[in-house]
């Protein structure tokens, strides 16, 4: 349960880091480290070069203005998680981050670095492709943004170039009228979640207008998929619900293994999405009685 | 051929170690085997047991997920810079032994930094609230009644002795 050796590089600047990442070959990048250390005291990974991106003040930034959400590549999960305006602009991010591990490992992992490992048990992968967010992915080459749809590309793998880092996720606000939730089943507090569903619900006046679902556990990558059909006369109610649930439990393609079976994870998803767009449709009636 | 090793300046309960170490160490076994200080515990090495929680500038973290040499600039704290100046118990670690929160004791040194932090986020904490705190960590004996009993004495002498908190007193 030792990492196997590896040559450390601590850059000062973010400009030095591309220039070691890009010059160096079987290497990591370390941020938060929540996922990494673990996945190196197991050698399941062994890289001959460790980049510590730790003493990158300039990566630690969280923004936030009416239209969008910015964390920075090495913003911790728990800064996130309390930062008001993140709250106020786009929840969301909140109810899913309460939910990644525990509160000691979200005081260390960053959010940029869930997102690159791509796990589709993970919570934010889901949460920015659900939103439609995008991250920029910076290289000596230059600077480029990459939508959520296309960075994911299979388990635990991303689009990103060998000499790409990413700095930044975009989280797109929620949108006036719109309500949110996220609820997942895990065998223990802070698991890996057999099964996660996040709702964004968006309503025009009294009607439901949309309803999105991203889910996590069920699929290679993070699944989204649009729920509309299920809401076609704008009201959320018990049959409704019931063709939401449906519509999940037809789609989803879960594998099974030792946790949970495949029909077990496609029950999850199809249960969770019946609460979860509820707590969602909920959540757009406190907003628009905030307002 | 041997493997490089970098100087890394540890601050661990206010006091400075210098120690030279391959990049590979974890900060649990550098905090063991390097500073000496035995009172932090390796469990699982991979971040699920909470046997090895230290706190970082304050905030709790598992020391076996992050690497010696990239602690340097930061205030550690052990179990052994929880206890009061002058070496008796602070007040987790005399709620844990009031309650009989332990029993073999493997796991007590990362739940008596869990609830310091814990603590001073939340001074007055509900039975759920305790659970909650605590329920990254590991402990195979107690069944965690007696550990759940112990953060809300824990908050009670805290509450009546507003100068008891270990953590940062010694820093």
């Amino acid at each position: 349960m030792k990492p196997a050796p590896f040559d450390y590089l601590r850059p000062s600047s973010l400009a030095q880091a591309l220039e070691m990442y890009a010059a160096a070959t079987d290497v990591k990048v370390l941020a938060g480290g929540q996922s990494l250390i673990p996945l190196l005291s197991m050698r399941l990974a062994a890289p001959a070069t460790l980049i510590d991106l730790g003493g990158l003040a300039e990566l630690a930034g969280i923004e936030v203005d009416g239209s969008v959400v910015c964390v920075g590549a090495l913003a911790r999960h728990a800064e996130v998680e309390r930062h008001p305006g993140v709250r106020a602009t786009q929840p969301l991010i909140g109810q899913a981050l309460r939910l990644v591990a525990h509160p000691t490992i979200r005081n260390r992992g960053t959010t940029v670095g869930s997102i690159v490992h791509a796990d589709a048990a993970a919570e934010m992968p889901a949460v920015l492709c659900l939103l439609g967010g995008h991250v920029v992915a910076e290289s000596v080459r230059g600077s480029r943004d990459i939508a959520a749809d296309d960075l994911f590309v299979g388990p635990l793998e991303t689009s990103l170039a060998a000499d790409e880092i990413v700095t930044g996720a975009y989280f797109p606000a929620l949108p006036a009228g719109a309500g949110t939730a996220f609820d997942e089943v895990s065998r223990r507090h802070g698991d890996y979640a057999l099964a996660g569903v996040g709702v964004v619900v968006e309503c025009d006046g009294d009607r439901v207008s949309r309803v999105r679902a991203g889910y996590i556990s069920v699929s290679e990558t993070p699944l989204v998929l649009d729920l509309g059909a299920a809401f076609a006369d704008g009201v959320v109610d018990a049959a409704a619900l019931d063709r939401a649930a449906a519509l999940v439990t037809e789609q989803v393609e879960p594998e099974g293994d030792i946790h949970a079976s495949a029909d077990y994870r496609r029950h999850l998803a199809g249960v969770l999405t019946r609460q979860v767009v509820e707590q969602a449709y909920a959540a757009t009636v406190v907003r628009q009685g905030a307002a | 051929m041997s493997e490089h090793r970098h100087d890394v300046r540890l601050s661990v309960n206010g006091a400075a170690h210098d120690v030279r170490v391959p990049a590979r160490r974890l900060l649990s076994d550098a905090l063991r085997t390097e500073c000496g200080l035995t009172g932090t515990h390796v469990g699982c090495e991979h971040g699920v047991c909470g046997s090895c929680t230290v706190l970082l500038d304050g905030q709790p973290v598992r020391s076996c997920l992050i690497f010696a040499v990239s602690a340097q600039g930061h205030q550690i704290t052990t179990v052994e810079g929880l206890s009061r100046a002058d070496g008796t118990l602070g007040a987790v670690q005399q709620a844990f032994q009031e309650c009989h929160g332990l029993q073999c004791g493997f796991c007590t040194p990362g739940f008596l930094t869990t609830i310091t932090a814990g603590l001073r986020d939340n001074p007055d904490p509900t039975r759920d609230e305790a659970r909650d705190m605590i329920a990254g960590n590991l402990c195979r004996c107690t069944g965690y009644q007696n550990i759940v009993a112990s953060v809300r004495r824990a908050a009670e002498l805290l509450a009546g002795d507003a100068g008891g908190v270990g953590e940062g007193e010694r820093a």
